[in-house]
């Protein structure tokens, strides 16, 4: 048994390198039971590929692991699942054709003496750790039709059904409303003291106070220095991330004062019934309106119909949703997304992969996409004048992508959200809806896109940004619309509103049961 | 478009293949390396060419199409059958005579319409395209032998036989016909938007839909194309025979899916080329025709093409693995 603080693996030297890239150069950590490392450090400073090189992902090219003094050699993510060592995982490893319950325990389903699945017990089991998370669905649900920040507590639970002594977290709270996040360092806390060593992937500073007990920072693929937590400062540690001092974010006091006429989007009494529950409202009567130049902030929770409040802006849910939407002091009919675009509006989507880019064409056909017209003529694209069609909005953005050639698979996350951007303002829109835009994007790449939002609103666009993070709100914000349970309970100007109010408003009225 | 050497190389990859084969070849057999040989080889695979366009077009909009063999057939039934016979308007008690030009616009048609009815299934109903089109496999068999009564259509004259067997500037009539489609479809898919649509809806179609693409036509497009392109084949193959065979093309939607996968063209969709098609065709077509001139049993040529087939795809596989 090993006791708070003894080391419980070590790793020694590692080294790492893909086509093309370093990705680890001789990396060394510890970590001690009981406590919980934070992995601080920008994008494609390496932290992603330790970890996975930890959890047997990809073989280390050198180094050595260390597990409670022996070393080990992993060849896949099972052998380190054996040796205690369960990972959650920034990309969501989870099916969707399986049930929730089926997806907790895959890999090690409760058998029956016969050698069948037991189910009774997997779901009884998987209810039991549904319940622990707070997460409010049966264990049958399928997978796939949860929300991304519903299956991220799914992935949790799923690293935790495994009795791990080494849990790795990359960046698990990215999709997670504050009320989830709650929950999930509480079952960190537990997990502490029951002796289980952490490492814990984030960008988000602000939360590690509760939860930190260590602090390593890495950048381009080195360890730069590691700490007891309380012995760095905020300015420290982001120093040691970015190797140079950050200036304070744009916006804020800078963001322009709106002007009061020009009103582009006008929304009265808009509806969504639930698609399963008759008589409950996923978007109940919610009324809006957003002018020129002026950003909006959608707050609300985890289920408060903030995603689904922006498909019906963007015609995606057809007749089923009800209500008076004006567009310009129009009238508008949204049966489609090519309904809402033909009226200038554009959509930036929360899942990134999934619904915004086509990995597998180039950066230059992605941004074209939704302008390929303007390149061309005699119904011929002429390649030039799409080039210089697309370039203009990419150096704009400052898109950092090696050509316009290159398959957007492989940019970066902030770049892949710049591109989206870029092919929106391509088709010269009047309103942007930006879902969750900075979801798993390094801060760096974060400052850029809000004083894009910022310098976009000069130019007179209207935006609509929806976010789960409370100081990504209150930095883009002119006005702020909180959300709960489909309703909107409070509406704050920028200058009014603090996060203790906005919380206020996007929590339930009544303590939500849970059975 | 080419980012990176291992690109470079599955694009080159169905390239390279061809010329070694041919290389081996000329010196295994004396006959091989002949203007003879070689219009016959793009003679014998211009009716496949013409398939594997359509089916390209369809697999790279992440689709898959199993009843072009079988439009195949009922096109080319259906122009023999208007040409020699004519169709009896019953209740005008007229009877209506095809020009040869009617019959062939007849027969295009024909295969535009089963096709495009294709399309229809799959978009209105979400059916998948290996069920809608395995249903329309048996359909247009169906059809075909109702429309022969089970037997050839035989004696269509020998303006229809141009089509099959004519030569015009020296070049054999297939290969005008399958060369020229060729060339339209590699301006489609390059230089249209339709073309990058394709593209776009096979390589992720949720977020086409929410970037405004006409998805459901794009497929409508996709699918009546190829049905249109079977209608040709059907014409080049009757013409050539100067007769409709009812069980023509049987099992042709196979070898069409394997020039397309030899062709370097992912079956997930989004990710090929024309032009690889057209090196798969004659990947295909050399390997007969060599294996022919080299007198191997046709059974070990079937034998030798599925290797072939897994060989491309696990290349592929193995090279495009880079995330």
């Amino acid at each position: 048994m090993t006791g708070t603080g003894d080391v419980v693996l070590e790793a020694r030297g590692i080294s790492k390198s893909f086509p093309g890239v370093r990705a680890l150069d001789g990396v060394s950590l510890t970590l001690r039971s009981g406590r919980l490392t934070a992995l601080l450090g920008e994008n494609g400073a390496g932290k992603s590929t330790l970890m996975n090189v930890v959890a047997g992902v990809f073989p280390p090219d050198a180094g050595e692991l260390l597990l409670a003094g022996q070393p080990v050699h992993f060849t896949s993510p099972r052998q380190a699942r054996d040796h205690g060592i369960a990972m959650i995982f920034q990309e969501l490893n989870l099916v969707p054709g399986l049930t929730v319950a089926e997806n907790i325990f895959l890999g090690r389903e409760p058998l029956r003496r016969c050698g069948l699945i037991d189910y009774a017990a997997l779901n009884r089991r998987a209810a039991a750790w549904l319940q622990r998370l707070d997460l409010d669905i049966p264990p049958t649900a399928p997978t796939g039709r949860l929300r991304v920040g519903q299956q991220q507590v799914v992935e949790v639970a799923k690293a935790l059904a495994g009795e791990a002594r080494i849990l790795i977290m990359d960046e698990p709270t990215s999709a997670l409303s504050e009320r989830e996040t709650e929950v999930l360092f509480q079952r960190i806390t537990d997990l502490k003291l029951r002796g289980v060593a952490i490492a814990y992937i984030t960008h988000k500073l602000d939360e590690l106070a509760r939860i930190a007990d260590d602090a390593a920072v890495m950048r381009d693929g080195r360890m730069i220095g590691s700490a007891p937590w309380k012995e760095l400062s905020r300015p420290d540690i982001v120093r040691m991330m970015v190797g140079r001092d950050l200036g304070e974010p744009p916006g804020g006091t800078a963001i322009s004062s709106p002007n009061q006429s020009d009103e582009v989007l006008r929304v009265e009494q808009l509806a969504l019934p639930h698609p399963s529950r008759p008589g409950d409202f996923l978007v109940a009567h919610v009324s809006f309106r957003v002018r020129r130049g002026e950003v909006l902030g959608i707050f609300g929770l985890m289920g408060a119909g903030r995603t689904e409040l922006l498909e019906c802006l963007f015609g995606l849910h057809g007749r089923a949703c009800t209500g008076n939407i004006f567009v310009g002091g129009r009238r508008a009919v949204l049966r489609s997304s090519a309904d809402a675009i033909a009226l200038g509006l554009a959509m930036a989507p929360e899942d990134r992969k999934r619904d915004g880019l086509v990995l597998s064409m180039s950066v230059a056909e992605n941004t074209s996409l939704a302008s390929l017209s303007r390149a061309e003529r005699f119904g011929l694209i002429r390649p030039r004048a799409e080039r210089e069609h697309v370039q203009g909005y990419l150096q704009r953005f400052r898109v950092k992508t090696p050509s316009l050639r290159q398959r957007v698979r492989n940019l970066s996350g902030g770049n892949q959200q710049k591109v989206i951007l870029a092919k929106w303002l391509a088709t010269a829109p009047r309103l942007l809806l930006l879902d969750e835009p900075t979801r798993g994007i390094d801060l760096r790449a974060k400052q850029e896109i809000y004083a894009l939002i910022d310098q976009l609103t000069r130019d007179g666009l209207a935006v609509i940004v929806v976010s789960s993070e409370l100081p990504e709100i209150l930095t883009v914000s002119d006005r702020i619309l909180v959300l709960c349970e489909g309703r909107a309970t409070e509406e704050f100007l920028r200058a009014e509103a603090t996060e203790e109010k906005i919380m206020h408003a996007a929590l339930p009225r009544k303590p939500v049961s849970i059975c | 478009m080419l980012t990176n050497h291992r690109e470079l190389l599955v694009r080159f990859q169905s390239l390279i293949a061809l010329t070694l084969m041919v290389l081996a070849l000329s010196l295994l057999s004396d006959t091989f390396l002949t203007p003879e040989n070689g219009w016959n080889i793009l003679r014998q695979i211009s009716v496949n060419l013409c398939l594997s366009l359509g089916m390209t077009l369809i697999i790279l909009a992440g689709g898959i199409d199993l009843s072009v063999g079988a439009i195949l057939a009922l096109s080319g039934a259906v122009a023999a059958g208007l040409l020699k016979n004519g169709v009896a308007v019953t209740p005008l008690e007229v009877q209506l005579q095809f020009t040869v030009f009617g019959a062939i616009v007849a027969g295009l048609l024909t295969g535009a319409a089963a096709g495009c009815f294709n399309g229809w299934v799959i978009t209105q109903f979400r059916l998948p395209p290996f069920v809608a089109t395995l249903g329309m496999f048996s359909i247009a068999r169906g059809l075909t032998m109702l429309w022969t009564g089970g037997f050839p259509i035989t004696g269509l004259g020998s303006d229809f036989g141009f089509l099959g067997t004519g030569v015009f500037l020296g070049i054999p009539m297939p290969v005008w016909i399958s060369g020229a489609l060729v060339g339209a479809l590699v301006v489609l898919t390059r230089r249209t938007r339709f073309g990058r649509y394709i593209y776009a809806v096979g390589g992720n179609e949720r977020a086409a839909l929410l970037t405004g693409l006409p998805v459901n036509r794009i497929k409508l497009g996709v699918y009546t194309l190829g049905g249109l392109l079977a209608g040709a084949a059907g014409l080049i193959v009757t013409a050539r025979l100067d007769s409709a065979q009812p069980n023509a093309g049987l099992g042709y939607e196979l070898d069409s899916i394997a020039a397309v996968v030899i062709g370097g063209t992912s079956l997930s969709g989004g990710r090929g080329s024309v032009v690889g098609t057209v090196l798969g065709c004659l990947i295909i077509g050399v390997l007969n025709n060599g294996l022919f001139l080299l007198n191997v049993s046709p059974f070990w040529q079937q034998v030798v093409k599925g290797f072939v087939i897994l060989a491309a795809v696990a290349i592929d596989k193995m090279s495009s693995r880079e995330t």
